[in-house]
């Protein structure tokens, strides 16, 4: 049976995770390639790299740290963050990304995920879709939620995943920071329309979020969330033991007593 | 050393990359000479099938990667790379294979319940079958593996090696002698997934009469 996956999310900008982070046992605390490292060995089941540089010479140290990242961890790895173009889209998976995730570039250019699916296949193509309540109606939100679309949100899932998205992310914007758990009637509403794997994202504040998400909203694959993993408030080894208690199918990691690697 | 073979489907770099980790010389190449001359052979592979199988044919690579496995070399192909071995697929109509494996490549969506996700996509434990093969001598039964994909491998009874429940019993692996195939994804799957290219990287060339 498949796995119900827990993916951390790294804000990475001119070289650095963002999003203050605080663990003990790691030397360089905002190094990418090491928080990486450190989440794969947790058991984190997928790792979303977003790039939220906005100059060149950012882009060009977050293509470098992605190339590294890609050689010492192997678990899939999802890249976002200012992806406009096909070009952008071959750029970040020369370097090891595994899928690409579109935001604003797929609002302004809804083609670019056709495009995109014929090139790579469905499977490489992310949608994340940043999603705000407007007098009750869901509508999406573009330019890192700054800017209303006017788009019901759910119509334009649907329409992105005909279009060749195989997958999405769903963060709510009305449960982002508040750490007061997932935002489970959108989630619904989205499962709800559409047969690709939707990933959750937005209001994670403790374990028992997860444990909520996944036994309210059955159609969800995956739970994602940066700063309690970050902090280290969240340990996803221990998530996952609670989902596996809990009945939720989670991948658990074998001890390595094999003498290798 | 391990040939990956680069005939212009997907991006190479994380195989290499996880080649390396098991501690193994890999090299991403077209080049036949090269392919021939390495102790063992990667068939890696993503997108259509009727694609990677007309980019295989207009390289010549399909026949003389048949030529190959015949002679004992192992063989794995990965993801696309393992339905490539099969004798046909029905991805978009009906396409021909390597014809290295029996069986036949059909759409998930046909085998699978509806309320199920296509592509099936995601980490799923694998049951063995018929025994432990020796690509799993350093993984256990129940052990997770990455999948992506909205085809798979039937009627190859005679080859399967592992299944992953997903609605129905999913070809996860393959084998017949030297040539194997991982539906999975193992340089995606972590440390269980290293294990499975370091066996690999560890087996014998068969012996042919």
């Amino acid at each position: 049976m498949i796995t119900k996956r827990i993916i951390p999310c790294l804000d990475v900008k001119d070289g650095k995770v963002v999003k203050g982070v605080n663990f003990t046992g790691l030397r360089d605390i905002s190094s990418p390639v090491g928080l990486a490292e450190f989440y794969s060995r947790s058991g984190a089941d997928e790792l979303v790299f977003y790039d939220i540089t906005a100059s060149s010479d950012g882009r060009k140290i977050f293509t470098d740290i992605l190339r590294e990242t890609a050689r010492n961890v192997f678990i899939p790895l999802t890249v976002g963050g200012g992806i406009e173009s096909v070009a952008d889209f071959e750029n970040v998976l020369c370097c090891g990304a595994d899928k690409v995730s579109v935001n604003s570039g797929a609002v302004r250019n809804p083609s670019l995920v056709s495009e995109a699916a014929k090139l790579y296949g469905d499977q490489c193509v992310v949608l994340s879709v940043d999603v705000k309540r407007v007098n009750g109606v869901f509508r999406v939100f573009a330019k890192g939620g700054r800017e209303d679309t006017g788009m019901e949100a759910v119509e334009w899932i649907r329409r992105c995943v005909g279009n060749g998205a195989g997958e999405v992310v769903v963060n709510s914007i009305d449960t982002d920071g508040v750490r007061k758990g997932f935002d489970l009637e959108m989630l619904e509403a989205v499962c709800a329309a559409v047969r690709v794997p939707v990933i959750a994202s937005g209001g994670a504040g403790c374990i028992d979020d997860f444990i909520t998400l996944f036994k309210t909203v059955k159609g969800v694959d995956a739970g994602l969330a940066a700063s309690i993993f970050h902090f280290g408030e969240v340990d996803i080894g221990e998530l996952k033991k609670r989902m596996a208690e809990e009945g939720i199918p989670a991948r658990i990691q074998e001890e390595n007593n094999h003498g290798l690697r | 050393m391990v040939a990956i073979v680069d005939y212009g489907v997907g991006n190479l770099f994380s195989l290499r990359s996880s080649f390396a980790a098991v501690g193994a010389e890999a090299l991403v190449t077209g080049d036949r000479e090269t392919i021939a001359g390495a102790d063992r052979i990667v068939l890696p592979g993503v997108g259509a099938f009727q694609d990677a199988a007309e980019k295989l044919r207009a390289r010549k690579l399909d026949a003389f990667l048949k030529e190959l496995a015949s002679s004992g070399k192992p063989l794995l192909g990965i993801c696309l790379g393992m339905q490539l071995l099969f004798d046909k697929s029905f991805e978009y109509g009906e396409h021909a294979g390597l014809g290295l494996l029996r069986g036949e490549v059909v759409p998930l969506s046909e085998r699978v319940p509806a309320e199920l996700k296509i592509p099936h996509m995601g980490w799923n434990p694998l049951s063995f079958t018929g025994g432990r093969h020796p690509l799993f001598k350093y993984v256990k039964e129940g052990e997770c593996m990455y999948f992506v994909h909205s085809f798979c491998a039937e009627k190859c009874e005679e080859s399967v090696i592992a299944t992953a429940e997903y609605g129905c019993a999913v070809t996860a692996a393959a084998a017949k002698k030297n040539v194997m195939g991982c539906q999975f994804h193992p340089e995606k799957s972590g440390d269980a997934g290293l294990r499975i290219l370091q066996a690999f990287c560890e087996m014998e060339e068969e012996k042919t009469c």
